[in-house]
């Protein structure tokens, strides 16, 4: 039985909202007879594209994490819903617009936080994933026909070919911790979640400062060993893929034949910890 | 389609789409999804591996938020009159901008409009009919403001406002003087290079470039996946831009942030390098360049006795000289394509105080490494695909039904496919785009022309108003952008509100901030809601061949998908309408209706060899094949670096402009590249705005400008904005306003955003959202703050192009809170002699606003 995934791959989110406007262009004045009703024109993002910046000027990166209804197999919102939600047997989650009425606390009862609610019609409103598209048989829903770097997929397989993709490209789920059993899933979360070290390295010759390439950066955690890192011709190195509050971490930096530094860093989130010169 | 729903086809600044359409209503916009029946795309070999692009078209958000602009509240539905605006008595100027409208019927404002026209020519004479608008429009070839409104007013004897070369500025007053491309104002050509990037090249650098923001120029999202191609080739990629530009976020590789309007620095420094480390192609120097040892001599410190190092530039830019040293030293040894700009002659560091030195500057730097070699040129991919440049299909800047032969695209490229009667305005008053406050309220201003005939076209300097002429006493506006897209914008409110305008109409789709400035206002339809032609990102004229950003050639049937919303009309129908009533409906329409006119294109292109007109329209879209592999087009500039024929599909430069053998060499006096420009020598030697050598000349407002870094110490930049094309699809309740990086919703308003380093805010207690005031002594601006790290300390970005003016106080005297950044821009000429604007050399101080205060 082949039912639908969704892949978000955080690393190829270009934060364009393509989706989200092509989201609203479907749902706004629109009403899909029993799987929607209109969204309102402005207040609500059925896919939400989250921002994060790590660093600090100028070693930075910025990434974005676009969020969807998860499509929960274990969803809370059904569990709070007394009957007004409802999973179709191709895994979506459906919200009956009608039978909705009045129910203000599911917005609450989603923890990822993709309900909306809509005050004019005094109804809870989410993502279908597009079902009634896909009922006419459309291959992709609206936000990912207009995804110009392939950042978001769908993929209709069943259970064990699916399960072999998450293991091949190392998926995840947002906030395993929620046990809700998503049906969307993340590649390359640690741009969102995790944080890194980076900084610079020169060398002073004859008076003038240069980019020092080649230098060798290791990485230590109570003494352990945990990456290391050869700058390139920026003298620039990154350590990724970090836990925020890890805590201290030392940096030992060498170059060439000079004196190897050491630097003691306290990771709360991501750090850039600036020109390092050899001199 | 079933259910009663029909699909139809239409075309917008960010790609061609479908409409779905049930029971007169739109119910979806989507890109197109190719069937069987389409040609297929083309494959680019390169380093082993095949790459093809996916079988569709791409959109840009501002595409994906049409279907709210065209059901926007802020459309313009009916007919209206200022209401204390009397043509036969008291017409009350100074209160536009802020008395109320009544709706009044179309007989009526017709009426009032041919007979104001009629008016002023009576009681002034000609050129008292003044026209402008902005420089873009609704997608469609015959309706966009270079066809049908050039018709019109030629028809009627008119004013026009000269455009500044605004997307180009830098390039057309300095670049062209160094390898000429008039034509296509200072810009490059791309043919191949996507290929030859791929093929060849090791590293490409980003300067001033963000194509993922701005699509190159409706490009939608076609570029994208060649850049993604590029990365997964291992091309290595620099960007040099004071903000971490979206291109940077999605494809990484090494930051560089100069402060605004510096990078002329650099350049030079980047020279020292390759000159004192023997870092560039000594041979191509020798052979395809002159002038090289002057600017040596200079960049070596023969003429000031300053070295231009590494060192010397950082006081200037900012930027580590290890950084510029290591920068010089890879690209001097890696084969590397620049991308100055999306497309090679755009760029914000074009339109700084300081900006034709950064376009001649870069133009000097590809001398020095051979452009034109395999690997080594112009461009990020973002144009010169392969696709099939023999297809005729005209872009937009062709002038279609516009007559105007002696506009160069239509006389060059379309007046012999497309027969029809020639129009031509008898008056020869010119008003300059950047000095239209001037024009209006002191009587007299003066501009240099936006000739691209020849380089020395831009040498000629005129003066308003004309000899014999009117001065003008009626605006007939069309649009209403210039509050958020010109320089020092409170001019041009303060403009509305004197008494030299005797009358102002103004045609737009949208209330922007100028519509509310008019007496009488007419309610234009979208090109959703009639009948139009076009082609996917084919806008010709300067961009001569621009579908070369797209990976499938689209032409199409733009189909009047629903009824004009309200009692607007196409602006076609408006301007027939006023030509019936001053007996020129004639000369204005040759009888002809909207759709006669498709027909009349459609016959003009090339498409009538492969589909019938009957079939175009019904199936509403054609994709023109891409040429086989062997018959690409030849690369740009191989041909030069090469020392053979130009060998590209141009038509320029014009076969006098070569000096001693036609088709051989540039368009300069020497046909080579000129580090130092006979034109220039020719023109005035010692200007020191626009030396013959590109030297280091610091901005006119910046760091350097010490007294008023003093009082206002941050760099305001303002680039293109990211979701919305300029105005379009900004304001107006359109989807877009939802996208938190566009506006921010605080206490129920969308305030625009202003971008502000981390410390900087903290230096000024300011936290992420609070409302702060953007001011100078030119205005003040009020915006929700976002801190962040993608600019340096001292600079703040605020994208240009607020569709909204909303001063708290009175017009043009208050602080704007709808977001109108360009209050604060500079009007000054970007060099004396030109007629340019410098708008990102902008210096301002930012404080949290108490929501109170008003005044400037
Ligand atoms: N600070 C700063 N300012 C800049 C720039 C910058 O980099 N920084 N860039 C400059 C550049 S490159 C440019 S191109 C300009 C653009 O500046 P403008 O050309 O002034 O801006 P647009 O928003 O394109 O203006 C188009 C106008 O035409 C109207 N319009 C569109 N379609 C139709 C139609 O079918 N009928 C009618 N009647 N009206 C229509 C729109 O509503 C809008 O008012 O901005 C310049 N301003
Ligand atoms: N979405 C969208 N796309 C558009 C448009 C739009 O309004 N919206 N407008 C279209 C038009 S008319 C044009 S002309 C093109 C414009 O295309 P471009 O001119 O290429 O775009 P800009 O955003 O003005 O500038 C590109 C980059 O230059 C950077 N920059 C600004 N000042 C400096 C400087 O002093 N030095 C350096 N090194 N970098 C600097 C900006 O941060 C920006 O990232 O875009 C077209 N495409
Ligand atoms: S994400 Fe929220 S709304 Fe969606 S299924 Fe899970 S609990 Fe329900
Ligand atoms: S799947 Fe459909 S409903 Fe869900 S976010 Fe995408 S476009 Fe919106
Ligand atoms: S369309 Fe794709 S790239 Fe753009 S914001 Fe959405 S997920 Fe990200
Ligand atoms: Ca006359
Ligand atoms: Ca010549
Ligand atoms: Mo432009």
């Amino acid at each position: 039985m082949k039912t639908w995934h969704m892949i978000i791959d955080v690393e190829k989110c270009e934060d364009c909202n393509n989706c989200l406007l092509a989201c609203k262009d479907e749902y706004v004045n629109n009403e899909w007879k029993g799987y929607s009703k209109p969204q309102p024109n402005l207040g609500q993002k059925w896919i939400n594209v989250q921002r994060k910046e790590r660093g600090t000027f100028p070693l930075i990166d910025v990434a974005y994490r676009p969020t969807p209804c998860m499509n929960c197999d274990d969803a809370p919102c059904i569990k709070a819903s007394k009957g007004c939600a409802s999973k179709r047997s191709d895994g979506i989650v459906i919200i009956d617009p009608e039978k909705s009425k009045g129910r203000e606390d599911l917005v609450k009862s989603c923890p990822y936080d993709v309900i909306w609610w809509n005050a004019e019609l005094n109804i809870p409103q989410k993502c279908t994933f597009c079902a009634h598209l896909k009922d006419e048989g459309w291959k992709e829903p609206r936000c990912v026909q207009v995804c110009p770097t392939g950042a978001l997929r769908i993929e209709n397989l069943t259970d064990e070919e699916f399960s072999q993709i998450i293991e091949n490209e190392k998926l995840e789920v947002l906030h395993k911790e929620l046990k809700t059993s998503p049906r969307v899933y993340y590649k390359n979360l640690y741009r969102f979640e995790k944080c890194f070290i980076v900084g610079s390295v020169s060398i002073k010759k004859d008076g003038i400062v240069d980019c020092a390439e080649d230098a060798r950066v290791v990485l230590y955690k109570e003494k352990v060993k945990i990456e290391e890192s050869i700058t390139d011709n920026y003298g620039d190195f990154k350590f990724d893929k970090l836990d925020e509050d890890s805590g201290e971490y030392t940096l030992e930096v060498s170059y060439k034949d000079k004196k190897s530094k050491t630097i003691t860093v306290n990771v709360a989130k991501s750090i850039n910890v600036g020109e390092i010169l050899f001199d | 389609m079933g259910k009663g729903v029909m699909r139809y086809t239409n075309n917008t600044n960010g790609g061609p789409v479908f409409v779905y359409v049930k029971a007169g209503k739109i119910i979806r916009i989507t890109p197109i999804d190719f069937d069987d029946k389409d040609a297929d795309p083309w494959t680019i070999k390169a380093k082993g591996k095949s790459f093809t692009p996916p079988k569709k078209t791409t959109v840009s958000p501002h595409t994906m938020a049409w279907k709210s602009m065209i059901y926007s509240p802020d459309r313009i539905k009916y007919p209206m009159k200022r209401v204390d605006f009397d043509p036969n008595g008291e017409r009350n100027p100074q209160n536009r901008g802020v008395s109320g409208y009544e709706r009044i019927s179309w007989d009526e404002a017709l009426d009032i409009v041919a007979g104001e026209i009629k008016r002023v020519k009576k009681d002034h004479g000609p050129g008292a009919i003044m026209n402008g608008s902005g420089s873009h429009h609704t997608w469609g070839a015959l309706g966009y403001w270079l066809g049908a409104r050039i018709r019109f007013f030629n028809t009627i004897g008119w004013t026009p406002i000269a455009h500044n070369p605004d997307s180009w500025e830098g390039w057309f007053w300095g670049a062209t003087h160094h390898w000429g491309h008039s034509s296509r104002n200072g810009g490059g050509e791309a043919y191949s290079t996507v290929e030859d990037c791929m093929q060849n090249s090791e590293m490409v650098v980003f300067w001033s470039s963000d194509p993922e923001s701005t699509s190159g120029v409706y490009g939608a999202s076609e570029g994208t996946i060649r850049r993604m191609w590029l990365k997964e080739l291992g091309i290595k990629m620099v960007h040099i831009d004071p903000f971490y530009n979206h291109t940077a976020a999605l494809m990484g590789g090494k930051w560089i942030a100069p402060k605004v309007g510096t990078d002329s620095a650099m350049i030079l420094a980047i020279a020292y390098v390759w000159i004192t480390e023997d870092l560039y192609d000594k041979e191509y120097v020798a052979t395809r360049t002159i002038g090289f040892d002057i600017w040596k001599d200079y960049i070596l410190g023969g003429d000031d006795g300053i070295l231009k190092t590494p060192e010397w530039q950082e006081t200037e830019t900012g930027v580590p000289a290890k950084d510029v040293r290591a920068l010089a030293r890879e690209w001097g040894t890696k084969k590397t394509y620049l991308t100055a700009g999306g497309i090679t002659g755009f760029g914000g560091a074009c339109r700084t105080a300081t900006g034709t030195d950064w376009a001649r500057g870069v133009v000097c730097l590809m001398g020095m490494q051979g452009m034109g070699k395999p690997g080594v040129n112009m461009g990020g991919v973002q144009q010169g695909t392969p696709v099939d440049t023999r297809f005729y299909f005209p872009g937009y800047a062709e002038g279609s039904m516009s007559g105007d032969f002696t506009g160069p695209g239509h006389g060059t490229t379309l007046y012999q496919r497309m027969p029809q009667l020639p129009s031509v305005n008898t008056v020869k008053q010119v008003v300059p785009r950047l000095r239209i406050p001037e024009a209006v309220i002191d009587g007299k201003t003066s501009g240099y022309s936006t000739d691209p005939m020849s380089i020395e076209g831009q040498f000629f300097e005129y003066k308003y108003p004309a000899p014999g002429h009117s001065p003008v006493k009626m605006y007939y506006k069309y649009g209403g952008s210039h509050f958020g897209t010109m320089p020092d914008t409170n001019r041009y409110v303060n403009m509305y509100r004197t008494d030299s305008l005797e009358f102002v109409v103004n045609q737009s789709i949208w209330h922007e901030g100028e519509s509310k400035f008019a007496d009488v206002i007419l309610p234009a339809c979208t090109n959703f809601e009639r009948f139009d032609i076009s082609e996917f990102a084919n806008c010709g004229g300067y961009i001569f061949n621009s579908f070369t950003q797209v990976n499938n050639r689209v032409a199409v049937m733009q189909h009047k998908c629903i009824e004009p919303i309200g009692e607007s009309k196409s602006d076609i129908e408006i301007f027939l309408e006023i030509s019936k009533r001053l007996e020129l409906a004639n000369p204005f329409s040759e009888g002809h209706s909207e759709f006669d006119w498709c027909k009349r294109f459609f016959d003009a292109t090339d498409l009538k060899t492969k589909i019938s007109w009957k079939k175009f329209l019904k199936r509403g879209y054609y994709v023109i094949p891409p040429t086989t592999e062997e018959s690409r087009d030849p690369v740009s500039m191989r041909w030069f670096a090469e020392g053979k024929e130009k060998d590209t599909p141009e038509l320029t430069p014009l076969p006098g402009d070569y000096t001693e053998e036609y088709r051989k060499g540039l368009q300069t006096q020497s046909g080579k590249i000129e580090f130092e420009s006979s034109s220039l020598k020719r023109f005035d030697p010692d200007d020191p705005d626009r030396l013959p050598i590109m030297k280091y000349v610091a901005s006119w407002e910046g760091p350097s400008t010490k007294e008023l870094y003093d009082k206002y110490p941050l760099q305001l930049m303002s680039p293109h904005p990211r979701y919305t094309f300029h105005t379009q699809s900004d304001g107006k309740e359109s989807t877009i306003n939802d996208i938190s990086e566009h506006r921010a919703l605080i206490d129920g308003y969308y305030y625009w955003i202003a971008r502000i380093n981390a410390s900087d805010a903290k230096a000024r207690g300011i936290k992420e959202n609070d409302l702060v005031k953007l001011y100078n002594d030119r205005g003040a601006v009020i915006c929700a703050a976002k801190l962040t790290e993608r600019v340096p300390p001292g600079t703040v970005h605020s994208y240009e192009s607020s569709a909204k003016y909303d001063p708290v106080g009175e017009p043009g005297k208050s602080a704007d809170r709808g977001g109108c950044i360009n209050q604060l821009t500079p009007s000054r000429m970007i060099i004396k002699k030109s007629h340019g604007a410098g708008y990102m050399s902008c210096l301002i101080e930012v404080k949290k606003w108490d929501g109170k205060e008003v005044a400037i």
